[in-house]
């Protein structure tokens, strides 16, 4: 048996969150509950920072449904964290188009400046290294996620300047880190140059 | 090359207020309510006419996809359900839509529905993407307020709403039964087909499954007309499509371009070229992870679209371009992808579970030529018993990168595994 004594003894959604829960059942027709377990563990994980046992325990009984099938989708799905993990959980993407444009750089990086490898908390618990399959941001390779943000474009350089922004308890801007416009090309687009629109910039 | 008054996407780079009152001055929601009003089979047939194909990789014609919905609304509702599950290596053209158009999306949603007979439509979004997500909940709730979706919407008298629901990081969900599946609340593994979703979807009722980008152009389709749309790109082959050029050029980006442009000259304008230059090209991934890498040869002669690069033995898949400069070790590559197609199956069908754990780990010796030469027959023989023996694509997808890699790269194979021998034997 792996070491389990992380496992809280109970779960109680805070009221908030109750309420959250409660709306996303609402959101698919009456009977398909189930439906709500996957916006349910996320709000768990929101809560405690992973998903314990009692709280699938405590999701099962609201939706109805034997705890196994909640558990089989907490264990199926890699973004649900089934043991704590660090505050800020910084995902390293290392799929082919970023390993193209330097994703080698950025996993050092990132080693580095958090003393970590993949898998592994820091010891104050302040952060968690993944190694993590495609983000869906390839033409802002090489990039990595921090909790909800993308962070894209990176070099050695920025990864380590946005890690240590995160240990001095700042937020780095996210999104490209040198400066482009998003995804238009890095010097300005070659398309949408024409057109004007009343709306007004973003 | 496509006009910038023919493009679909005028906010994909995110310059311009992407809530209503933006999505508005761009032409969005402009009486939609006479789209409405014209009727389900004008809907359908225009449609079909503009030749749009899917936009999620597959290519199936869209409008010929809503009109196996059953006519009339029997005991089973019918649901449209958006596949937003944007997970294929080198693939983040949804996402821009999501994020900075987001009411092309949610507008595309209710007339998709409208010509479906849905009044309920999903949007599943992979789970990471959660501004993107917010992005599109707040659209939904500007909407809403609007009295563009939700009761009697637009004034249509047709009532409509629109839901997002997050994913959770699994590249299966993209696929549409898996991602069926997993809407209703269970473990994301692909179910047999038939029966298809249009008869047997979510819930057990009538279902589509579309792409964001096949929902997201149809508002601006039938606003412009089928012919306009079947006027750009090529025969059977229409319209405009959102490319994701990433690798080795010098300004990776996304773009909107006409399909059927060349592949050297959609890089040339738009990406700053090949890192190097033309010349320092080695290979080109067309479509995404899941399509066979063209030559440089097939590079300069092939153009952007499903017809051409089917013939070329690749496909235009999620049309993200992946380009590798002569730097790249793409053994390495390939046995990359290789692993991620190994994490990835659902460990449904034996042949995909095993086989692409199989693949994952020869691929890791081949990058230093750790193998037999017989090995690389092995290794082929391995995908083809994947390929075409699963319930999904997934196994084929895992399968074609390695074949390309053999079929157009073998020497590059041998010579490791021939220089790795000769090493060993001096030592």
């Amino acid at each position: 048996m792996s070491d389990m004594t992380y496992e809280p003894e109970s779960f109680a959604f805070t009221p908030e969150y109750l309420e959250k829960a409660k709306a996303f059942v609402a959101k698919y027709p009456a009977g398909r509950q189930q439906s709500a377990v996957m916006p349910l563990l996320d709000l768990a994980q929101r809560q405690e920072g992973w998903v314990s046992r009692a709280a699938m325990e405590v999701i099962a009984t609201m939706l109805d449904m034997a705890p196994i099938r909640v558990e089989e989708v907490a264990t199926f799905y890699t973004m649900y964290n089934r043991k704590p993990v660090g505050k800020f959980h910084v995902q390293v993407c290392t799929n082919l188009p970023c390993m193209l444009r330097g994703s080698d750089d950025v996993v050092a990086a990132a080693k580095e400046a958090l003393g970590v490898g993949f898998g592994d908390m820091t010891k104050d618990g302040l952060f968690t290294l993944s190694e993590v399959e495609c983000l869906g941001a390839c033409v802002n390779a090489p990039m990595m996620q921090i909790n909800d943000d993308y962070y894209e474009d990176l070099t050695a350089e920025t990864t380590k300047a946005v890690l240590e922004a995160f240990k001095r308890g700042e937020t780095p801007k996210p999104g490209p880190q040198n400066g482009r416009q998003f995804s238009c090309p890095a010097g300005g687009p070659t398309s949408l140059t024409e057109l004007k629109f009343e709306g007004g910039k973003a | 090359m496509l006009r910038d008054s023919d493009r679909i996407f005028t906010n994909l780079y995110g310059i311009h207020d992407w809530t209503l009152k933006g999505a508005r001055s761009r032409g969005d929601w402009d009486n939609t309510k006479a789209i409405l009003d014209k009727g389900r089979d004008w809907i359908i047939d225009e449609m079909k006419n503009s030749g749009l194909r899917g936009r999620g990789g597959a290519g199936f014609p869209t409008g010929v996809k809503w009109s196996f919905m059953p006519k009339t609304e029997g005991p089973r509702p019918h649901y449209l359900v958006i596949n937003a599950d944007e997970g294929e290596p080198g693939t983040c053209k949804d996402r821009e839509m999501m994020r900075f158009d987001p009411h092309k999306l949610i507008e595309g949603a209710l007339i998709a529905s409208f010509a479906i007979g849905a009044h309920a439509a999903y949007i599943y979004i992979r789970g990471e993407f959660v501004r993107e997500a917010e992005h599109l909940n707040h659209a939904i709730d500007e909407a809403r307020a609007a009295g563009l979706i939700g009761p009697n919407a637009c004034g249509s008298g047709w009532d409509c709403e629109v839901y997002v629901h997050r994913g959770a990081g699994a590249y299966i969900c993209g696929e549409e039964s898996a991602l069926i599946e997993s809407l209703e609340g269970k473990k994301g593994q692909p179910r047999l087909k038939p029966p298809f979703p249009a008869g047997v979807g979510l819930y057990g009722c009538p279902t589509t499954v579309n792409n964001v980008e096949s929902i997201a152009v149809a508002p601006t389709i039938l606003r412009r007309g089928a012919s306009w749309f079947a006027g750009l790109g090529k025969p059977n082959n229409t319209g405009t499509k959102v490319f994701c050029i990433s690798g080795h050029v010098n300004t990776p980006c996304n773009v909107e371009e006409e399909m059927g442009i060349p592949l050297k000259e959609l890089i040339e304008k738009h990406a700053g070229g090949v890192r190097g230059g033309w010349d320092n090209l080695l290979a080109i991934i067309p479509g995404g992870s899941s399509v066979p890498m063209l030559n440089k040869q097939q590079c300069e002669e092939v153009t952007m679209d499903f017809d051409a690069l089917r013939a070329m033995r690749s496909g235009l898949g999620t049309a993200a371009v992946i380009v590798m400069d002569k730097s790249t070790d793409l053994v390495r590559g390939i046995a990359r992808l290789s692993k991620f197609y190994w994490h990835e199956s659902c460990g449904q069908c034996t042949p995909c579970r095993e086989g692409t754990g199989w693949m994952a780990r020869m691929m890791q010796r081949m990058i230093t030529g750790n193998a037999e030469l017989s090995e690389i027959d092995l290794l082929e023989e391995i995908s083809k018993q994947i390929e075409g023996h699963t319930i999904c694509a997934l196994g084929d997808a895992a399968a074609w990168p390695v074949q390309g890699l053999i079929r157009t790269f073998r020497p590059e194979l041998e010579r490791r595994i021939l220089e790795r021998q000769a090493k060993t034997r001096a030592a």
